[in-house]
């Protein structure tokens, strides 16, 4: 069985602690993305299942078997390096088949291994070229080309993309999905970039300071973010998130003040848990708030700031009470002028409360 | 109107144009370029040419430095008649007037210089690769000290040492043999290949060999498969610095060898001062044209490798 489980995970670089205490486990055919902004610990984890970096304390369990104690060229893993780090001395053929070298296959079979992962990648007109001699894009290929040439445990992804250009990484991305659905492997991808996790991963494990904060499916994190980080970091524009007194809440609806003035939302019942007078932080994303024509009790006044228009929607930076700055978006059709006033309504599917801690509250 | 045409410089229509950006040199620099490296080539020049010449004509004030009067074009007081002579004689000459000809042994020196040259570079090269890897991919506690070491055992004068070495080599028996000049050479050049090795292994993506290792290769196929192929431009470029620097080595090579091997620039000195009419300007002019063709040939069919040796890191990846 393909799968990797990590239990308790830690490493530390003398007082530095890079990962702690990380538990995951990716099942067979399962993809999962450790996202995380740089230095968050993501690509030492990585490491640390390849067997390029030792464990501090805790397992790392490739297909059932524990292999902390393992060097990493006995572990049997396939894994792509963000710098591609192809062999520059051998051709992209030799490139490929180096891995082969595992299992002392005839040069016969392993020429014929080399073929098809090289028709599936659309490398074989550059399989006699040295590294040096071919496009990013084919790079990239070879690199993938030679973590699938053999029938590895599991697959590593180091920010495979993060060297393409955007067309390019489109393309690639797609490309990458569809070569691992077909291998049912455990498959562990690295990425700083969240289009990226969101589209290619079946679940995101987001990492922050060597912690992982939220695992969860691409919907899971997007929808219901675990705590203020999570929501932070997840979605473009990024959610609003302001700070506010609970004043009454029951039954899926709170009073809060924000920056002194009243606010009714609809949220999850749970917030009814909380007591009264705490503090908390309430997170709408900018296309959960919708401008209405006339002041509510449920509605923030806001001005418009700057403006800033994306092609199908229109991006509004506002300024809320407590001169705090929010975002909205709002279909195109929408004309606002700067300096007007606009009457935001939260969607109550949108709207996130997190407690004193920063952790979401919900049922 | 008039002023906005800019008048060109006298420089530049001279051909020396203006230094901004990346283009091209004028004639003018390039001139100015051929000017100042002939009289650095000069010396050179001056050697090659008395090698052809009869001891009357390299003894000529002032110097004959014309082969041919260029069809009556110079005047007979500026050229010279070439002769092959002072080559022929290198390796057999009468000693004494009207004496009969001998062997001067010359054959054997050359061979000496090569075969120890040779072999204590290539020697040094393996070890001190070896060396490098270790001290660059698996470095010891105070790793920097040991290198530190190593550099020390060079910057020493080697008339501080060689004392020493001398007392050294009698002891065990290897003066004056093959053996001991060689090992004496190869530790010589060791310090210095192996600071240049390891300098070129540092430049290394580590990433390849992690993905090596992933791969299934062992330490040693990472080495041999990855890391060394990357670095052959440094291989050869610390190979032709080692040769001209044991190619030149004069002192160690006059104190530690014999008869049997002793190598061409302890020869020559030996050679040139005897026979008391003088220096044999001619003769020594004709050894050093010899001895300059090994490393010439050396370093000219290596230039691209030690190019891009020495400029190895300087360059984006």
């Amino acid at each position: 069985m393909s799968t990797i489980e990590l239990r308790k995970l830690t490493k530390a670089f003398g007082s530095f602690v890079a990962v702690r205490d990380a538990d995951l486990s990716v099942s067979a055919g399962e993809v999962v993305c450790l996202l995380g902004p740089s230095g968050c610990g993501k690509t030492t984890m990585l490491r640390m299942i390849a067997g390029l970096e030792r464990a501090t304390a805790g397992d790392v369990i490739i297909g059932g078997k524990r292999m902390n104690e393992l060097p990493a060229d006995q572990r049997n893993i396939a894994m792509v390096f963000q710098f591609y780090a192809l062999y520059p001395a051998l051709t992209v053929g030799q490139n490929i088949a180096m891995p082969l070298h595992y299992e002392k296959l005839s040069p016969a079979d392993s020429s014929a291994r080399v073929k098809r992962v090289a028709d599936i990648l659309h490398l074989t007109t550059v399989l006699d070229r040295l590294p040096g001699q071919i496009s990013e894009g084919e790079k990239q290929r070879v690199a993938v080309a030679r973590a699938i040439v053999r029938d590895p445990n599991c697959f590593l992804f180091d920010e495979p993309l993060s060297r393409l250009d955007v067309e390019l990484r489109h393309t690639m991305r797609s490309q990458i999905k569809e070569v691992l659905q077909g291998l049912s492997k455990a498959t562990v991808i690295v990425t700083h970039d969240q289009l990226e996790a969101l589209t290619m991963a079946d679940r995101i494990a987001i990492m922050r300071d060597g912690s992982i904060e939220q695992v969860s499916t691409p919907h899971g994190v997007f929808a219901r973010p675990a705590n203020v980080f999570v929501a932070s970091f997840i979605g473009t524009p990024q959610m609003n998130l302001f700070e506010a007194d609970l004043k009454a809440s029951a039954g899926g609806t709170a009073d809060v003040t924000f920056g002194g003035a009243p606010l009714r939302l609809q949220t999850d019942p749970a917030v009814g848990r909380l007591a009264p007078a705490s503090k908390v932080t309430i997170g709408v994303r900018p296309r959960g708030l919708t401008p209405v024509s006339l002041a509510a009790p449920d509605t923030i006044t806001t001005a418009a700031e700057l403006i800033e228009p994306m092609g199908a929607e229109t991006l509004i930076h506002v300024r809320g009470p407590n001169k705090s700055d929010l975002r909205v978006v709002v279909p195109r059709e929408k004309r606002v002028a700067i300096g007007e006033a606009l009457h935001l309504r939260c969607d109550p599917r949108q709207t996130h409360v997190f407690d004193a801690q920063g952790q979401a509250v919900r049922t | 109107m008039a002023d906005i045409i800019t008048k060109t410089p006298i420089w530049e229509k001279l051909g020396f144009r203006k230094a901004s950006g990346v283009s091209e040199a004028g004639w003018g620099h390039t001139a100015l370029a051929a000017i100042v490296s002939l009289i650095y080539f000069f010396p050179v020049l001056v050697i090659i040419i008395t090698s052809f010449k009869l001891q009357t004509d390299a003894l000529a004030v002032p110097a004959k430095l014309f082969p041919t009067s260029l069809f009556g074009l110079l005047p007979e007081s500026m050229t010279f008649k070439p002769t092959l002579e002072n080559f022929t004689s290198v390796f057999s000459r009468a000693f004494t007037n009207g004496g009969a000809v001998e062997n001067t042994g010359f054959d054997r020196f050359f061979f000496n210089s090569l075969f120890i040259a040779g072999t204590s570079v290539l020697l040094a090269l393996v070890i001190g690769t070896l060396a490098a890897f270790g001290f660059s991919r698996y470095p010891l506690k105070g790793n920097d000290t040991y290198l530190f070491i190593i550099l020390t055992t060079r910057m020493l004068p080697a008339v501080v040492v060689i004392i020493p070495v001398m007392l050294m080599l009698r002891v065990v028996g290897l003066s004056g043999s093959y053996l001991g000049i060689i090992l004496l050479y190869t530790a010589f050049n060791l310090p210095f290949t192996i600071w240049m090795m390891k300098s070129f292994f540092d430049e290394l993506s580590p990433d390849v060999e992690d993905a090596a290792r992933i791969d299934g290769s062992s330490d040693r196929r990472v080495f041999f498969k990855i890391c060394l192929p990357q670095v052959l431009a440094g291989l050869a470029a610390t190979f032709v610095f080692g040769i001209i620097l044991t190619w030149n080595e004069f002192l160690f090579a006059l104190l530690l060898s014999s008869v049997d091997t002793r190598t061409v620039p302890v020869a020559m000195s030996q050679a040139v001062s005897g026979g008391g009419i003088g220096v044999l300007w001619g003769l020594l002019a004709a050894i050093e044209t010899l001895f300059l063709i090994p490393v010439f040939l050396v370093t000219f069919f290596m230039q691209n490798q030690l190019l891009r040796g020495v400029t190895f890191g300087t360059v984006k990846r």
